[in-house]
């Protein structure tokens, strides 16, 4: 059986259509990203069933939830876990009785002990006997996300989780999910139209427009793609699994290693061997012939240029970059390509400005 | 001082009362539940039908149902039928009558609440694996529960409180349909006052206390109806 997750939704929904054919690694965070409007929404309320496209198939790891034939298992009987956009939580429940909620009728009893090591595990457990509306926003969607955990879904899906909080509550709520990322070995499909949170949860990556899947990949290399328009964003950049190497304690520097070199960061108290996500922004990268060595630029490796397009702003070109295998994307103005001489296969090394670690 | 005839009318009230309200929470909520949900086109004249008893004249209504449940009637035939006879005159012709005429004062709050509560809470349920039937009991009536309390409370009320359509249907047979407003009517037709003080004082009473419960156990409901 493959382990998979295949969404084919064809429907005109009243104010768009929606036409996807998608095939979804069955395990790991795919985010599925785009602007509202883009039918990201509409599309993960398909794979719950909470909306019915006449015209679909979807299928986990062989398992059938909807076909062409007029098959169809409702939402209930699907083993989904859904947080949606703002506070879902039963207001006439206490929090206990909200995570207990699903847990009955997905398992059949709701284990005291399981309950409360999720709500230690989301830092919800001096909660317990509070009521929704006694919470805060960031609290109320930890509790939601217990609440579907506990149900020991096959899927996890979430509708722009944080999209209602303001930025210190999404700090908050960050963590646990980058520790949900780690931890699961579910799929989970998580719908955002912000490209920090895509970065920093990824594994996969879905652009979705105007009820099309633009492209679907892993998110290093599709982040790196010239050919989409993510990458003509002003904030476009490339995510870089690294690991940590040591620490110079007397620069306060934390060296990160990468397929590509090595990177030195401010000191973060990381164990050594610890993996750590990173984001290079285009703009914070730039290129030269030769490795630099009399510039305030530490963080530079040697590169194969594998690709040039021209940017939205008619000054500049965007550069892929392929460092030891990694991809990575560069901006410079079209004047400096053209002093440089750059041709694609050209060996250039890449000097990066500024490293923003995604924790 | 309240005499036998006067307590024989208020347990008979209160039995009718009690009877409509119960026969309209079984009936009326799934009438409400599908008036809030449904996108059928019907839903305009059946919220129409549902409303007349607020606009029209008792005396309109009972006249119709009188009709209906008489010997040539759609009811009547229907329980000669059935081996019920008539209904017309009898208790059981009071309920029918009531149970019409309080029918929106208890679809119209429950119909406000479920529409109040939403979708989202039932999709949630069922994320959480709970039918849509278990999602019904364990969530859309907890969270509609003050609608339900509302129309509870209204539909007893206003069962209480009719007048034309009883005299219509039920005449004025002592212990079977002769009812406290009746019974007051009665005692000013024979200028009996201060019998009629008795009772009609204690409706005074019994309406205040109804509709402060109400407005105590519900204080965020703003009943929406009528």
């Amino acid at each position: 059986m493959s382990e998979e997750l295949s969404i084919a939704v064809r429907h005109a929904f009243a104010d768009f259509s929606l036409d996807v054919d998608l095939r979804l690694p069955g395990r790991g965070v795919t985010v599925l990203f785009g602007h509202s409007g883009s039918g990201k929404t509409t599309l993960l309320r398909c794979v719950a069933g909470l909306e019915r496209a006449p015209r679909a198939r979807i299928a986990l790891n062989g398992d059938c939830w909807q076909d062409d034939n007029g098959h169809f298992v409702p939402t209930w009987q699907r083993s989904v876990g859904y947080v949606f956009q703002e506070a879902s939580l039963f207001a006439h429940l206490d929090v206990r009785a909200n995570l207990a909620y699903g847990m009955k009728r997905a398992l059949g009893s709701a284990g005291q002990d399981d309950i409360l090591r999720m709500a230690q595990r989301f830092g919800i457990d001096p909660l317990l006997s509070r009521r929704p509306a006694g919470l805060s926003g960031g609290e109320r969607q930890r509790v939601a996300i217990a609440r579907a955990l506990l149900t020991r879904p096959r899927l996890l899906l979430m509708d722009e989780p944080l999209s209602a909080l303001d930025a210190a509550r999404k700090e908050e709520i960050l963590p646990y999910l980058e520790a949900l990322h780690d931890e699961l070995d579910i799929p989970v499909l998580y719908v955002t139209h912000q490209i920090e949170e895509a970065a920093r949860l990824a594994d996969h990556l879905v652009l979705m427009e105007q009820g099309r899947v633009t492209s679907s990949g892993p998110l290093d290399s599709t982040l790196a793609r010239l050919d989409l328009p993510l990458a003509r964003n002003q904030d476009a950049g490339v995510v870089i699994e690294t690991h940590v190497l040591g620490h110079d304690a007397d620069w306060h520097l934390t060296q990160l290693g990468f397929a590509g070199g090595e990177l030195w960061v401010s000191e973060r108290p990381f164990p050594i061997g610890r993996a750590v996500r990173v984001r290079i922004l285009a703009r914070d990268v730039s290129v030269a012939h030769s490795a630099v060595h009399d510039s305030s630029i530490q963080n530079r490796f040697a590169c194969t240029l594998a690709g040039i397009a021209p940017a939205d702003d008619p000054a500049q070109c965007l550069l892929a970059l392929d460092a030891g295998g990694v991809p990575l994307v560069a901006r410079i103005t079209r004047r400096a390509a053209d002093q440089l001489g750059l041709t694609v296969g050209a060996q250039v090394w890449a000097q990066v400005k500024a490293v923003a670690l995604l924790e | 001082m309240l005499e036998s005839h006067d307590w024989s009318a208020i347990w008979l009230t209160l039995r009718l009362a009690l009877t409509v309200t119960a026969l309209l929470l079984v009936m009326g909520t799934p009438l409400a539940w599908w008036l809030a949900n449904t996108r059928s086109r019907l839903r305009g004249a059946v919220s129409a039908l549902v409303s007349m008893p607020l606009v029209l004249p008792p005396t309109v209504l009972g006249f119709y149902l009188l009709l209906l449940m008489g010997p040539h009637g759609f009811i009547g035939r229907l329980t000669q039928a059935s081996g019920l006879g008539l209904l017309p005159f009898t208790f059981w012709g009071l309920v029918v009558a009531s149970t019409f005429y309080s029918m929106p004062f208890v679809v119209q709050p429950i119909q406000n609440a479920i529409e109040a509560v939403g979708t989202r809470p039932r999709e949630v349920a069922a994320t959480l694996r709970a039918s849509p039937w278990d999602a019904f009991w364990s969530v859309v009536v907890p969270l509609a529960r003050p609608g339900f309390l509302t129309a509870a409370i209204l539909g007893f009320a206003h069962t209480v409180g009719e007048f034309g359509v009883v005299l219509m249907i039920g005449g004025n047979i002592p212990g079977q349909t002769r009812v406290v407003s009746v019974q007051i009517f009665d005692h000013v037709e024979a200028l009996e006052y201060a019998q009629a003080h008795w009772l009609a004082g204690g409706m005074v009473a019994f309406s205040f206390l109804v509709l402060l419960a109400l407005y105590t156990l519900n204080p965020d409901s703003r009943w929406r109806g009528a």
